[in-house]
């Protein structure tokens, strides 16, 4: 589960206010705003990121409100997949158990089943240099996805790929939630998206979110 | 193409090139002056290696007082680029990612060694050392060997910060908040993630550190001294050379240092950032858009 509970978070000039939000274990919420209207801000908090004036955040039931990004257990997936330009896929995807100080031969097992699951068993020894944008975004969801976090956060993680691809990764997200049940929040300002994806959906506008119920939509 | 946009592109050629042939003029009269030098020092015997061990430039290396000088010089330029390397990683690491109070100040700040008047950084240094705590090193430090040190990285230091800055600022911010997300602290995050991207920023900045410290003359003539055989840098040699009229050997000299900027130009090129050639590094990849701003 993913609960804000009155959160209030600032960033630069602007404050979003007692934004609440809650998304069941195993929910796959889409939230829907325009450019720069606060949902980069939201996700930011929920990571750790960013911190909170007052309100809680709870993922799991645990509140996660003073936690360092490190321990909140949260997969992250950015925009433009952000990954380490010096690590090829096969560090990337490895990188959060070795930090764990996993067992070699685990890592290698769990390195090689995410690529098969992302189909990038082809990728793992490249650098992430000259990967087109929708390997680039399945190498970044693999890295969010190696340690088994019990929670996802995806800021726009479509928004750079063309329709085609864009609909393939739209399938691999579906694939992945009936996989590993992650309780997912997916940032987004595309419909099309956010209607394929969003189980619940919610809106953000100036300043507040509201939950678009399924008829409605 | 039409006649007025050939005009114009000739017109920035000519102005642009008028530049590039004083720098490749300034070099190429340093040769012929040395070459004539040798040929008439060797007037009586014939051949090229009669010119070459006839040149001033060999007679500079055989001479303990510029052989001292070279040895100095190396030592002190290695030194203070090491050290600006060391205070320029955290400081255009803070300068990049830091939002505090008074940065844009700070940032200014950080420009004035660049700026100032290289004598009055040597004043100012000179200065600085007539007041406690430093007046109580100041016997080992003003006009020795450190003094040297410490004047070339005041200024050098300035230009690793710039460089190491703008090595940060090129690198996605996200890579490091995905790292913490994954597990890694702060430190980590910089060790594994941060610190490797920036592999060619820090060859950058400390070649351009280790030739502005070769070039340091103005503070070193009046923090450091112009002693023989004791603070005498390469460029105080060719200050020195002059003063007594050799200038065969200050020439002979300046093409030493010449050739040593010319190999750290080159291993920049090769080895460090692309920071000055191009703009921003897109790291992220063939027409993959830069990053969103941050709402």
């Amino acid at each position: 589960m993913i609960s804000l509970e009155r959160v209030t978070v600032s960033a630069g000039n602007f404050v979003l206010r007692d934004i609440s939000l809650t998304i069941p274990s195993g929910g796959y919420g889409v939230l829907m705003g325009k450019t720069g209207c606060g949902k980069t801000t939201i996700l930011e908090s929920i990571l750790g990121l960013r911190p909170i004036h007052s309100g809680r955040i709870l993922l799991e039931d645990r509140d996660v409100s003073q936690l360092a990004p490190a321990l909140r257990g949260i997969g992250y997936v950015p925009q433009d997949g952000a990954l380490f330009s010096r690590m090829t896929v096969r560090q990337q995807l490895g990188f959060a158990l070795v930090i764990r100080h996993i067992q070699e031969t685990v890592i290698r097992a769990r390195v090689e089943e995410l690529a098969e699951m992302l189909g990038i068993t082809h990728l793992l020894d490249r650098i992430p240099r000259g990967l087109s944008g929708g390997e680039r975004q399945r190498v970044a969801l693999g890295r969010a996805l190696s340690f088994i976090p019990r929670v996802l956060c995806l800021d726009e993680p479509l928004s750079a790929l063309d329709s085609e691809t864009r609909q393939q990764m739209c399938e691999l997200l579906l694939k992945i939630r009936r996989h590993t049940g992650v309780t997912t929040l997916h940032v987004t300002h595309n419909l099309d998206e956010a209607e394929q994806l969003a189980a619940p959906l919610f809106r953000l506008a100036e300043g507040h979110i509201e939950q678009v119920e399924p008829t409605a939509r | 193409m039409a006649i007025s946009d050939r005009l114009f592109l000739t017109a920035m050629a000519s102005i642009g090139g008028v530049y590039v042939l004083l720098i490749a003029g300034m070099l190429a009269a340093d040769v012929a002056y040395m070459t004539r030098q040798s040929v008439s020092a060797a007037a009586d015997q014939t051949g090229w290696l009669a010119v070459i061990t006839h040149s001033p430039i060999v007679d500079a290396l055989h001479d303990p007082k510029i052989r001292y000088s070279i040895r100095l010089s190396l030592v002190s330029c290695s030194l203070s680029a090491l050290l600006s390397v060391f205070v320029a990683i955290p400081l255009g690491y803070l300068m990049s990612r830091g939002r505090f109070p008074g940065r844009n100040l700070l940032d200014a700040f950080l420009d004035i060694p660049i700026v100032l008047p290289p004598l009055v950084v040597g004043l100012s240094l000179l200065i600085l050392f007539q007041f406690p705590p430093f007046s109580w090193f100041a016997p080992a430090i003003v006009y020795q060997v450190p003094a040297v040190i410490l004047a070339q990285f005041s200024v050098a230091c300035a230009f690793s910060v710039r460089t190491m800055k703008g090595t940060f600022d090129q690198i996605d911010p996200r890579c490091e908040q995905v790292a913490r997300s994954l597990g890694c602290s702060r430190f980590q995050a910089f060790s594994m993630v941060v610190f490797p991207e920036a592999d060619r920023g820090i060859i950058t900045a400390l070649t351009l550190a280790w030739a502005r410290s070769l070039g340091e003359f103005g503070p070193l003539l009046i923090f450091a001294g112009s002693t023989r055989m004791k603070t005498e840098v390469l460029s105080t040699s060719v200050f020195l050379e002059m003063n007594v009229g050799n200038l065969e050997a200050a020439v002979a000299v300046s093409l030493i240092m010449v050739a040593g900027a010319i190999l750290v130009l080159i291993l920049t090129r090769k080895l460090g950032s692309p920071l000055y050639e191009q703009g921003p590094l897109n790291r992220g990849g063939a027409g993959f858009p830069s990053r969103g701003g941050r709402a």
